[in-house]
């Protein structure tokens, strides 16, 4: 299990501590962050990922000082910036509209924060330079930002949330505006950024495999609650419960009894009769009845006996893989993902009889 | 190809479209025509000539009357526009709350009140103020006009602040922008188009008035509306013909003017 977390300093640039978001009142009232406590390391790429409405884009809002929280602290070095307003916040956004102003240039765009600080011209202009070269675009730095296309709007506005030089920089779903295409660029330009910078990225999406190749962690977010903060490979392959591991990527969910815990790994009993070893969710208690988590490119499909047993109820092809869904004899569903080969086909067809083996490592046991 | 059904053609749609045009245009064409009559008449041609122009502009009551129409529209429009731009950014800038719709009825209330009431109650009013104070100048025309102008500066600044994005200002406080800065950097800049449009169209309306105006005013106080009431009752020359075809020219003018500059700023 090869990920790669880069070197972390260790420190924290952000800290939110206890951090409740209530709208409305009364009766009506919703709590959109309840109780959030998490905090997000210097120099890390940091994304909040959940579906809409889960609250991550709250939480951005208020670090960012657009809202401020109902109770709970949020501190940016050690110092709590909650009540303060957004102009008095060394952290800057990339806006999913990109808000850039219309009735500026490009260069007028990303030089306004650093009119704003007060700093001399010489060195706003210096700066806009060096931020132009950096989203290279030296050359369209006199354009109204109405005349650029949306891909260089985008550069347009990170150059200028960069151009202040933030100790924290956040992103709002900068890149859910662009095509399939330039989005893929703008993930690798944006991995780019932060390391040139050095800058702490926090990072709002919904597009889970956006979350999975950018980020050094992420935090899944749901019903204004954090549920998992980990390194993708952990939030991927032990997910710590069923909404996180149904949210990213697809998965096979298994009813099993645990009869047996040590060394931080569970003897899971499958209703097929098997005896897998699997891994632990953080926070689980012992029970009769867990649920237990296979990603379909972890099990293997067999023609013979296997850990599981049943038949083929379809086979769905997906040029890099195939998906072969099957009915097990428990009467649960399992879906086995099988990497294509160029010459042979996937060997399995509607109606076989098929047994799944299960790695030692492809379980993982949720906490719910 | 008649089989096709169109709401745009419509049997006898052209001939009531052609009606309504004649009878909003070809007076004001008559009116025109007859600035520059010859003879005395302004039903009877009698060749041309611009000597009623020419007339006008020696009439001293006419220059005064214009004048003070000037005066008056040019400070009123623009104690509206201030006042209509701060209402407007008060009833947009905000999370609705009960009352706000009344707050907008209460700003647009000169749109529905008919004229000839807020003349009679401002005559009541002013001359209870006039035995008080002593004062009888143009400052009553300039607030009873600057009341009235209101809504009209006021609707076509909230459209505009309406269809602004407000995560522009928010990105501008995001960027170390104080509030005012921002509305001086990112918010007036952007309305300015809107603010524009109301001034333009509240000078114009005070330009127009008569009603309220002839309520009003005090003795000696004529706009060029009222003094041009006054002259129609003693009888009609074509000079009436030719401040009128001035007046309308003006106000095309003016109209177009803030129609350009407002399409320039988009």
């Amino acid at each position: 299990m090869g990920y790669c977390v880069p070197e972390q300093s260790g420190r924290n640039a952000i800290e939110v501590r206890g951090v409740r978001k209530v709208f409305g009142s009364g009766e009506s009232q919703v709590a959109a962050l309840d109780t959030v406590s998490v905090p997000i390391r210097e120099n890390e790429f940091f994304t909040l990922l959940g579906p809409s409405g889960c609250g991550k884009t709250t939480l951005l809002r208020l670090i960012a000082g657009f809202d401020f929280p109902s109770a709970g602290e949020i501190l940016l070095y050690g110092d709590d910036i909650a009540p303060l307003p957004p102009f008095k916040r060394p952290v800057n956004t990339v806006f999913q509209s990109y808000a850039l102003f219309p009735h500026m240039t490009v260069a007028q765009n990303i030089g306004f924060g650093l009119e704003m600080l007060g700093k001399p011209k010489a060195e706003i202009k210096a700066r806009v330079d060096a931020m132009l070269k950096l989203v290279k675009m030296e050359a369209l730095a006199g354009r109204r930002t109405s005349q650029i296309s949306g891909g260089q709007q985008q550069r347009v506005a990170l150059a200028r949330a960069l151009a202040p030089q933030p100790k924290v920089l956040l992103l709002d779903e900068p890149l859910s505006a662009l095509d399939y295409k330039l989005r893929k660029e703008m993930q690798i330009e944006l991995k780019r950024l932060q390391h040139e910078t050095g800058i702490t990225f926090i990072f709002v999406t919904h597009d889970q495999e956006e979350a999975l190749t950018m980020s050094d962690r992420i935090a899944v977010m749901s019903s204004g609650k954090i549920l998992q903060v980990g390194s993708p490979w952990d939030i991927y392959d032990k997910p710590a419960e069923r909404f996180v591991a149904d949210f990213i990527g697809e998965t096979n969910f298994l009813t099993a009894a645990i009869t047996g815990m040590g060394n931080g790994k569970a003897r899971a009993t499958l209703k097929s009769g098997a005896t897998i070893d699997a891994t632990v969710a953080e926070g689980f208690q012992p029970k009769d009845n867990a649920t237990v988590v296979v990603r379909p490119e972890h099990a293997k499909l067999t023609k013979g006996k296997g850990d599981l047993t049943g038949t083929v109820e379809n086979v769905v092809y997906f040029g890099t893989d195939t998906h072969i869904h099957v009915q097990l004899d428990s009467g649960e569903a399992f879906t086995v993902r099988q990497q294509n080969t160029r010459s042979a086909g996937c060997g399995f067809e509607r109606g076989d009889k098929v047994g799944i083996s299960i790695g030692n490592d492809a379980a993982q046991v949720l906490r719910d | 190809m008649a089989s096709s059904f169109s709401i745009k053609h419509q049997p006898g749609f052209t001939a009531i479209a052609a009606t309504c045009f004649i009878v909003l245009y070809l007076p004001i064409v008559v009116l025109v025509v007859y600035a520059f009559n010859a003879a005395t008449s302004t039903s009877e041609w009698g060749g041309f000539s611009l000597k009623w122009f020419q007339s006008a502009w020696q009439n001293t009551q006419v220059i005064d009357a214009t004048l003070r129409s000037f005066q008056i529209g040019a400070i009123a429009a623009t104690l509206a526009t201030i006042a209509a731009t701060m209402a407007a950014l008060a009833t947009t800038r905000t999370a609705a709350y009960p009352g706000l719709t009344f707050k907008y009825a209460a700003i647009n209330q000169p749109l529905m009140v008919p004229e000839i009431v807020t003349g009679v109650a401002l005559l009541i009013f002013f001359s209870r103020v006039k035995i008080f104070t002593g004062y009888s100048g143009l400052g009553y025309l300039i607030a009873a006009h600057t009341a009235f102008c209101i809504p009209f500066a006021y609707l076509p600044i909230r459209a505009r602040l309406e269809n602004m994005d407000l995560t522009l200002e928010r990105a501008a406080a995001d960027l170390y922008a104080t509030p005012w800065r921002t509305f001086r950097r990112i918010t007036l800049p952007l309305l300015w188009p809107g603010i524009l449009a109301g001034l333009m169209l509240a000078f114009v309306i005070s330009l127009d008035d008569v009603v309220i105006t002839e309520f009003v005013k005090s003795g000696g106080q004529d706009t060029l509306p009222t003094y041009m009431l006054g002259q129609i009752r003693r009888g009609i020359t074509p000079e009436i013909n030719a401040i009128s075809t001035v007046f309308l020219l003006l106000s095309v003018a003016i109209v177009t003017l803030f129609f350009l500059i407002s399409r320039k700023r988009d």
